[in-house]
């Protein structure tokens, strides 16, 4: 098989030895089946071996190795060689703090995940003696889509929210957060509201929608917020009117 | 050197380096045409209150070459608003029927269809009817 | 974490937004346009028929309500993207855009109920 010779401008950052990132490029002979991972992989082997990326599944499962490929963020296991030009450049994902080369610290984002209870919360143990929760295809279609998140932070490299605010809970986490509130059977969308409708939850983004164009699982943490919007909207004025709705509202589960 | 992850500044002009912000700037840009359009209406209610005079005085300054680069500005913008607020309804309002998500082109479409409609009835009212 | 108050001015630039998408390009077309072109006669923007359609209860009612929500939609936005340009001092954009926003609407009512 043939070669096709490809430069590969990556953005390097040795925290041992640079103030600064800068870019070094590669000259690398791919093979025509190959993705952007596989060329990295590539100067890894036979070229560079301090060059640092993070991957793990080469099957766009394991959400790993995200990271900005000419100007958008995507999956490197994903991006076709075939589909992209002979001068590629490749930078760690934006809005986040690089550790290393192509590799981001993924601290804020594995707190914020966190923050908005990404777990059933539902109002009374299950009546089904065998102690599950039962489900109509029917209930599962209306979460399953923002269910596909794998943590790539694609959504985060494009929010320009979330590089404006340090606080800013970002797309996928307020994805996650409707995916329980839309699940049949879950309760707990008032005590996530705390975090998700607080001033740095959904009212922080401004519908750009780029998210939801690079997500590679198209999740639409878009709709996702602007329809969390909508129903903490509703609330809001329910509470307004019934004060005393909020307490009863609050299910066990709210250990925060 | 400290070890320390490197934070990259975001300048004020992030925005320029793609075209989806460029589009997502002149979207929301669109809001200040809109507000002029309000005071637009504002001033002209106030004119009305004023008397006949005013009121005429104010729809000659409205129609004078200025005054219509003034709403020819407001026009362009409002289509603008108009077309990217529309297209992004399906996102905030998702549509079921039974077990199925409509697909978001409908609810684009009944929008565009409704704006429409809406246009002709006003204009149909402005004239009188006639 | 506080649930926060945003709800109120973002359904305000929601309801201002839905409003003015549909309004704004046939009212200006109206307004500015259709008597210069010959769209409508001058006299259907006439003072007499003007003020007895602004002045009716319902007329000032609808004006009054998308005047509002057209104020707060475009105030709004203005500050979100006051931020988004580097000017990150909220509290000031907050008290100039909604203050603006506040004033035309009293002054909205003010001239409604003048008439």
């Amino acid at each position: 098989m043939s070669a096709r010779q490809i430069t590969l401008e990556v953005l390097r950052y040795r925290p041992e030895s640079e103030s600064e990132p800068v870019f070094q490029s590669y000259s690398v002979p791919c093979q025509k089946e190959w993705v952007v991972l596989d060329a990295l992989n590539y100067v890894k082997d036979n070229l560079d071996r301090t060059l640092s990326f993070r991957w793990s599944c080469h099957m766009a499962v394991c959400g790993s190795c995200g990271m900005v490929i000419n100007d958008n963020p995507m999956l490197s296991c994903k991006a076709f060689l075939r589909d992209l030009p002979d001068h590629i450049r490749v930078e760690p994902l934006q809005n986040f703090p690089i550790e290393r080369d192509l590799m981001v610290s993924l601290d804020d984002f594995m707190d914020k995940l966190k923050s908005v209870k990404p777990y059933l919360i539902p109002k009374q143990p299950t009546a089904d003696p065998d102690g599950t929760y039962k489900q109509s295809s029917a209930q599962l279609k209306k979460f399953k889509p923002f269910a596909m998140c794998i943590n790539c932070m694609a959504c985060y490299s494009v929010c320009p929210q979330y590089g404006l605010n340090d606080g800013f809970a970002g797309p996928a986490a307020l994805a996650l957060a409707h995916r329980y509130n839309a699940d049949s059977r879950d309760q707990g969308r008032r005590a996530r509201e705390d975090v998700v409708a607080s001033n740095t939850g959904i009212w922080e983004c401004t519908f750009v929608g780029a998210c939801s164009e690079v997500c590679p699982k198209n999740v639409d943490p878009a709709a996702a917020i602007q329809q969390t919007k909508i129903a903490s909207t509703v609330d809001y004025f329910k509470d307004l009117l019934m004060p005393s709705g909020r307490k009863i509202a609050h299910p066990e589960g709210d250990t925060t | 050197m400290n070890n320390a992850p490197y934070i990259r500044p975001m300048p004020a002009s992030w925005w320029l380096r793609q075209g989806r912000y460029v589009r997502y700037m002149i979207r929301e840009a669109t809001c200040l045409f809109v507000g002029l359009h309000a005071l637009v209406l504002l001033v002209g209610v106030y004119r009305l209150s004023q008397g006949r005079e005013a009121f005429e005085a104010f729809l000659e300054a409205l129609w004078s070459p200025a005054g219509q680069l003034i709403s020819a500005a407001i026009l362009i913008m409002a289509v603008i608003h108009s077309v990217t607020w529309f297209n992004l309804t399906p996102k905030a309002m998702p549509l079921w029927i039974g077990e199925k998500q409509a697909p978001g082109w409908i609810i684009v479409a009944a929008h565009y269809g409704g704006w429409f409609v809406v246009s002709v009835i006003v204009l149909l009212l402005a004239g009188g009817l006639s | 974490m506080a649930r926060s108050h945003k709800p109120v001015v973002w359904g305000l630039f929601a309801a201002g937004g839905t409003a003015s998408a549909f309004l704004v390009p046939v009212l200006a077309i109206t307004l500015g346009f259709a008597v210069p072109l010959g769209l409508l006669s001058p006299t259907d923007l006439s003072f007499d028929r003007v003020y007895s359609i602004v002045s009716h209860p319902l007329g000032r009612l609808v004006l009054f309500g998308y005047m509002t929500v057209c104020f707060w939609h475009a105030a709004h936005r203005t500050r979100t993207t006051a931020h988004d340009v580097g000017l990150h001092n909220d509290r000031v954009t907050m008290i100039v855009c909604y203050g603006a926003a506040g004033l035309s609407t009293v002054l909205a009512a003010l001239f409604l109920l003048s008439l």
